[in-house]
């Protein structure tokens, strides 16, 4: 297994005519995902890359059956691309999209919320490198290749970060179950929390890395949970230590504004939860190499 | 994005909140003749800075006649404001804001913010004005009213007066502060704010709510569609090397250390950065260079971190996914041809064609240190600069 997508995952790529969704449909399309068709207002009852191409999302689920959705949509036009698959009931959306305005993702949220817990979208992103799954699937942008399929599940805000790590794994022969980035903006769709609930429950993923970044209290909360909740180990880092305080580092989201925010601070709740906390970003794959020695053989079913 | 305090209260007025009258000068002269037609007997001359705190810093002078106005509008004008809040290098001062001073009872503090960890607009007042938030929730955290809008119908009447009552005033008072806050409300929101500040807000002997100072942060992701807003961009307030970096689309910070920085991705810059001060060293700076990085971008790049004369050492650490590494090596070989690069050059590329990219990079014959790692990357950077380190204390 994996979290949220697998090889059987039926997908549509938003904006797959563009440049963009154009390469990446097929990026996805070469590591085997199911991707089923795509949607181009004004393109529909056309075919592109040999797939299936609808007006709106609602036609492509009637035809597709399709669960996940990925957006290549510019900023302007993000929101309302989310909250159209939302509507048609699109399980999981991922949002690539790097500029989207602060009060638009206030108001996906709330329209997110409109539908019951059991049919509610997740979103995930924006501003983000997407979700692979080693071997099955791929959602998002990263080079799947540097990937090897395994039993740690990994959740970053940042992209290349999260490649730097899968790098680092691979080179000491740890794979990952799936692989998460959940966006540097300060308001995104999921959480670390929100993923962590999901890996917790994957009988594959046997520990998890959790990659943070300076600004918001998302990190300090998911590691209470995972105190409270996880049974099996977490590593923790945090980017950002020699960030200075105001600045936003690239992403709208890393910026030291409040108490709490900065990466001394969310390193120190991180060990105090019991987090083991990589001591610097070149540790990521030793450190995990450590903790997954550290678990009991019948923990390592996958 | 920030503007200034002239330009939140010209919006602002835009909306409804009562702000005093005033007039903005880039002279003396200009403040003068901006006194005479405000008429009236006292006058604020306030120094415009992207920054807090210039009451205390000089920045703010209350003056009686046209000539302490002339003599404060020439202290202040073409020098640099140094307060708390702008660091030791201060703001330059090109504009000066010339405002009537009337008096009034009570300063009170209003604040609008998105929360992130909400994801709601929240809005902050407290009967104490005039200081830092941080000092009113330190003096007195139950005289601080908080309230969270529904952003499907926006700021309500009855939460208004909830803040109005809070603030202990009377009812004439309240009818004008709810005006004021749903214009407030309504500004924020219709601009794409990030953070609206008026502090202090005044409340006049015949009642009238003002909002005495105002200060107005922008989404820069938002910027788009505010045509109304970045037309108030001040390139003068920011740092002369990020603003270059801002026009080639590259994402520059300068810093206080030694090893500048070149690298694809925010997370992995910070990264980066960090990584430096684990094995010993300082970064000179942030810069992503962001997803498909051409040749001429990472030439830019390099211009700028160069440009920095602390600089000792420079680490290029690309770890491409959409971008490629031969394209990148491309870059960084056109780059050194141009730039006449004194110093030690270290270049670490991993992910996509990260074979072609090294090959490059070793048949173009430059001086290159490659490392493998990040870890490698950022102890050969170290050492590269090593004799420095010897100097200094740190």
């Amino acid at each position: 297994m994996s979290i949220l997508i697998d090889e059987k995952t039926p997908i549509i790529v938003q904006g797959i005519t563009g440049d963009k969704g154009t390469f990446h449909a097929k990026e996805m399309l070469d590591c085997g995902t199911k991707v089923v068709g795509g949607v181009t207002p004004g393109k529909g009852g056309t075919t592109h890359l040999g797939l299936p191409v609808f007006n709106t999302v609602k036609d492509a689920v009637k035809a597709t059956g399709a669960e996940a959705s990925i957006t290549f949509v510019a900023p302007a036009f993000a929101a309302d691309a989310i909250m159209e698959a939302a509507d048609a009931g699109i399980r999981l959306v991922c949002s690539i999209t790097d500029g989207i305005p602060a009060q638009d993702m206030m108001r996906i949220k709330r329209y997110l919320m409109r539908y019951p817990k059991e049919r509610r979208t997740m979103l995930v992103g924006p501003n983000c490198a997407g979700i692979i799954s080693p071997g099955k699937a791929m959602l998002g942008i990263m080079p799947s290749n540097i990937y090897m399929k395994g039993n740690v599940g990994v959740i970053s805000r940042s992209g290349t970060l999260g490649y730097e790590a899968a790098s680092q794994m691979k080179a000491l022969g740890i794979g990952i179950s799936t692989s998460v980035g959940i966006g540097g903006d300060p308001i995104n769709g999921s959480s670390f929390a929100d993923h962590f609930v999901l890996f917790e429950q994957d009988p594959e993923t046997a520990a998890v890395l959790m990659i943070g970044e300076i600004g918001g209290a998302q990190e300090a909360e998911a590691a209470a949970w995972v105190q409270k909740n996880m049974t099996k180990p977490v590593v923790g880092f945090v980017a950002g230590l020699t960030a200075p305080k105001g600045r936003k580092m690239g992403h709208a989201g890393a910026i030291i504004s409040a108490a709490g925010d900065s990466a001394a601070e969310k390193t120190e709740i991180m060990k105090s939860y019991g987090l083991t906390v990589a001591p610097s970003p070149g540790e990521f794959g030793t450190t995990m190499a450590k903790v997954l020695a550290g678990i009991k053989p019948q923990r390592m079913s996958a | 994005m920030d503007i200034h305090e002239y330009q939140a209260k010209e919006l602002l007025q835009k909306f409804g909140v009562a702000v005093p009258q005033g007039l903005m000068a880039m002279s003396a002269d200009q403040a003068v003749y901006a006194a005479t037609q405000l008429g009236g007997w006292h006058w604020a001359v306030k120094a415009q800075i992207h920054a807090g705190a210039r009451g205390k810093a000089g920045g703010v002078k209350l003056c009686k006649t046209y000539n302490e106005v002339r003599h404060a509008a020439e202290q202040m004008l073409n020098k640099r404001l140094v307060t708390t809040q702008t660091g030791p290098e201060g703001k330059p001062v090109q504009r000066v804001y010339i405002e009537v001073a009337d008096p009034f009872e009570k300063e009170l503090y209003l604040g609008f913010v998105l929360d992130r960890k909400a994801e709601r607009v929240r809005v902050i007042a407290s009967k104490h004005g005039g200081m830092e938030i941080e000092e009113i929730v330190a003096k007195d955290a139950n005289a601080v009213t908080q309230i969270l809008v529904e952003p499907a119908v926006g700021l309500q009447a009855f939460q208004a007066r909830e803040i109005a009552f809070d603030l202990g005033l009377n009812i004439k008072q309240v009818s004008r502060a709810v005006t004021l806050l749903l214009g407030a409300y309504r500004a924020f929101r219709d601009c794409d704010a990030t953070m609206l500040e008026i502090n202090p807000l005044v409340v006049t002997k015949d009642d009238r709510v003002v909002a005495l100072d105002a200060k107005m942060s922008f989404d820069d992701n938002a910027m788009f569609r505010r045509p109304n807003v970045s037309s108030m961009f001040d390139p003068a307030q920011s740092d002369p090397r990020e603003a270059q970096a801002a026009e080639h689309n590259l994402n520059y910070i300068g810093l206080e250390g030694e090893i500048g920085c070149i690298v694809n991705g925010a997370g992995l810059a910070m990264a980066t950065m960090d990584m430096i001060k684990h094995a010993g060293g300082q970064p000179a700076n942030f810069l992503d260079v962001g997803g498909g990085a051409s040749p001429e971008r990472v030439a830019t790049a390099f211009r700028l971190v160069l440009s920095d004369p602390n600089v000792k050492s420079v680490l290029v650490n690309i770890f491409a996914g959409i971008n490629r590494c031969d394209w990148v090596a491309q870059g960084v070989v056109q780059a050194v041809k141009e730039t006449d690069i004194k110093v030690p050059l270290i270049v670490r590329l991993a992910g996509t064609n990260v074979e072609a990219g090294r090959k490059i990079i070793e048949e173009s014959g430059i001086a290159i240190i490659s490392a493998d790692t990040l870890i490698d990357a950022a102890e050969k950077a170290v050492a590269a600069c090593g004799n420095v380190h010897k100097l200094t204390t740190h």
